[in-house]
């Protein structure tokens, strides 16, 4: 079959940091592909190879069937990029930076400010189109680079860290922005370092570790590997600690820890056990200030796959 | 974000069409970053200071320190002196291509250009291009700042213009020099400092301040070989009048020269950086 993009056996090196040691990603048409990795595992430059800007030491690298390298030109025509770092100009408005895009994409001038202005409009820009970008905000901003590499229709977006510094609130619209391309039959690449973002929003999740690919698979085989989702209950009273611990160990069937104090967690396989437990807390009368279901931290899936802790990379 | 869900059946983001590659397309899509350089500069208008105080700033301290000196009368020495540091102010203005460049192609916006369907050396091309507009501001202001101060032009319109015009072309085709040092080297001071070892000999080692006839035989050799002494003493006979000689057909043949050599260099260091 053919894949949308394909990175087969990728390494890289700089000096003495090897980047890539070896590294394969891959995704359908029209499927998203969360790559999850702290810092420095080496998604940036995974990303900077598909996207045709870095020549690999080793490996192959393909987007709809063409080489990265032999045939740049031609995937440059296929590809859409939002880089980690904010890739466009600062002194001019957004306006003129997707008609610049349209024009060195071979759109005639004309068309190129129509599709500027479908593309502003569409990201909720249009009142700031004739505005310099260095007035906007961080999600204006991300919105418009995202416009940016959509100029051109792409068939394949990478997206590196697209919601790194953004506020929940602007995360959200990111993530219907993906799940809209998706729809679109646009196949993404995400980088993220967020198990809960590539959770939310990718078809397949490769978890990278300096430079390489250490779990592969659906959000839902990983999260049987990593463990499912945690409740966490903080009862208003401390009195109740031990009421609500009870509740929650029951519906759980396992055993409570406390990480603070007055605080409890405890493992669950899936949402109804959730529900459950607030209607329990409910029934009982038992008031809470904090419950809330999370998947684990990037942190806790490193542990769980490599032994390891993220922060112990820099030691 | 809301807008996006309003869009309804038509995908808005994506479509089938695909663009058509139009011929042309180095020429067009420098033309287009050329237009982007222009419109950050017009911008950021301080960004425009070199070009425009720091010559002004040359101009008052030459006149009121030398002139008496050399010409007897600081107004006489203004109009010695002011065809000369033209070519001075456009060729530091070229010199600011090459920092600015090394700043820029760090940067998001380079990776951006980098991966669309665009000629590798269309980026460059633009920006070193777009620049020109800072030699035209460049020119004016110091003119201007001249006739203010007593500057009188002694030929016609098109002399003028030519000398101009002669000035720019000179700069721009040295200008691939600096964007050569500025892919080289690795921080904007570092390519600055090299700059400047360049510039000094080649603006002062001419008679841009004082007459050629006061200085000693092995610097007279300089100036007499030195392109850039050519085009100061073409740029004075096309304002001032007087001999022309064979100045202007060197300046070009030195132009060209730089142009073919250092272009094509500046191009593959850059391809090789990336
Ligand atoms: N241009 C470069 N020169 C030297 N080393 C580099 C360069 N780019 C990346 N590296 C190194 O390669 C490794 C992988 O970097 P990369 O940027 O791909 O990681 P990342 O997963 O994108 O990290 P982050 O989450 O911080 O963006 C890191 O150790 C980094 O220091
Ligand atoms: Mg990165």
């Amino acid at each position: 079959m053919v894949w949308a993009f394909e990175a087969e056996g990728l390494v890289k090196r700089y000096g003495k940091t090897t980047a890539l040691a070896g590294i394969d990603l891959r995704a359908e048409r029209g499927a998203v592909l969360g790559v999850l990795g702290p810092n420095g595992a080496g998604k940036t430059t995974a990303v900077r190879i598909l996207a045709t800007l870095l020549r690999p030491d080793a490996g192959r690298a393909a987007v709809g069937g063409l080489d990265v390298v032999k045939d740049a030109a031609k995937v440059r025509r296929l590809i859409g990029l939002t880089g980690q770092y904010a890739s466009v100009d600062e002194d001019l408005t957004g306006t003129q930076n997707l008609v610049l895009i349209g024009q060195l994409l071979d759109l005639r001038t004309s068309d190129a400010k129509a599709r500027a202005a479908e593309l502003l409009a569409g990201f909720g820009l249009s009142e700031a189109a004739g505005k310099q970008v260095k007035t906007y905000s961080g999600g204006m901003r991300r919105r418009l680079d995202l416009a940016a590499s959509l100029v051109g229709r792409p068939d394949v977006i990478y997206l590196d860290e697209p919601t790194t510094g953004l506020d929940p609130a602007k995360r959200e619209d990111v993530w219907t922005m993906v799940r809209a391309l998706a729809n679109d039959g646009v196949t993404v690449l995400l980088t993220t370092q967020y198990l809960e973002e590539a959770d939310a929003l990718a078809d397949t999740i490769s978890v990278i570790d300096h430079g390489k690919v250490i779990a592969n698979g659906s959000p839902g085989e990983l999260k049987r590997v990593v463990g499912g989702q945690t409740v966490l209950v903080r009862p208003s009273d401390p009195a109740h600690l031990d009421a609500a611990g009870a509740i929650v160990a029951a519906v759980a069937g396992r055993k409570v820890e406390s990480p603070a104090r007055g605080v409890l967690t405890v493992p669950v396989d899936g949402d109804a056990a959730f529900t459950e437990i607030v209607q329990r807390l409910a029934r009982d009368r038992i008031p809470v200030t904090e419950l809330s279901l999370r998947l684990p931290s990037l942190d806790e899936v490193f542990f769980t796959l490599t032994g390891h802790h993220t922060k112990e990379d820099a030691a | 974000m809301t807008a996006l869900a309003e869009t309804g059946s038509e995908p808005v983001l994506t479509a089938p069409a695909r663009i058509a590659p139009r011929p042309f397309g180095l020429v067009r899509h420098s033309l287009a970053l050329a237009k982007r350089s222009v419109l950050k500069t017009l911008r950021t208008p301080e960004q425009l200071l070199d070009v425009t105080l720091q010559p002004i700033v040359f101009v008052l301290v030459y006149v009121y320190l030398l002139g008496g000196a050399i010409s007897g009368s600081t107004e006489e020495y203004l109009q010695f002196l002011l065809p000369a540091i033209m070519v001075q102010t456009v060729m530091f203005a070229g010199m600011a291509t090459g920092v600015n460049l090394n700043t820029d192609i760090g940067k998001g916006v380079f990776d951006r250009f980098r991966s669309l369907p665009i000629g590798r050396s269309a980026p460059l091309i633009g920006s070193v291009a777009g620049d020109l507009i800072r030699y035209v501001v460049a020119i004016a202001s110091l003119l201007a700042f001249g006739a203010v101060m007593g500057f009188r032009f002694h030929t016609g319109a098109v002399e003028v213009l030519a000398a101009c015009l002669l000035t720019v072309f000179f700069a721009f085709c040295l200008s691939w020099a600096f964007v050569l040092i500025g892919m080289l080297m690795r921080s904007p001071g570092a390519v600055q400092g090299t700059a400047f070892l360049i510039l000094f000999p080649l603006t002062f080692g001419t008679s841009m301040i004082a007459p050629k006839e006061t200085m000693p035989g092995w610097l007279q050799s300089w100036v007499d070989v030195n392109p850039v002494a050519q085009l100061m003493d073409a740029s004075r006979a096309l304002m001032l009048g007087g001999q022309l000689g064979n100045d202007v057909l060197w300046v070009l043949v030195w132009s060209v020269g730089f142009l073919v050599v250092f272009a094509p260099l500046a191009v593959g260091a850059y391809r090789r950086r990336t």
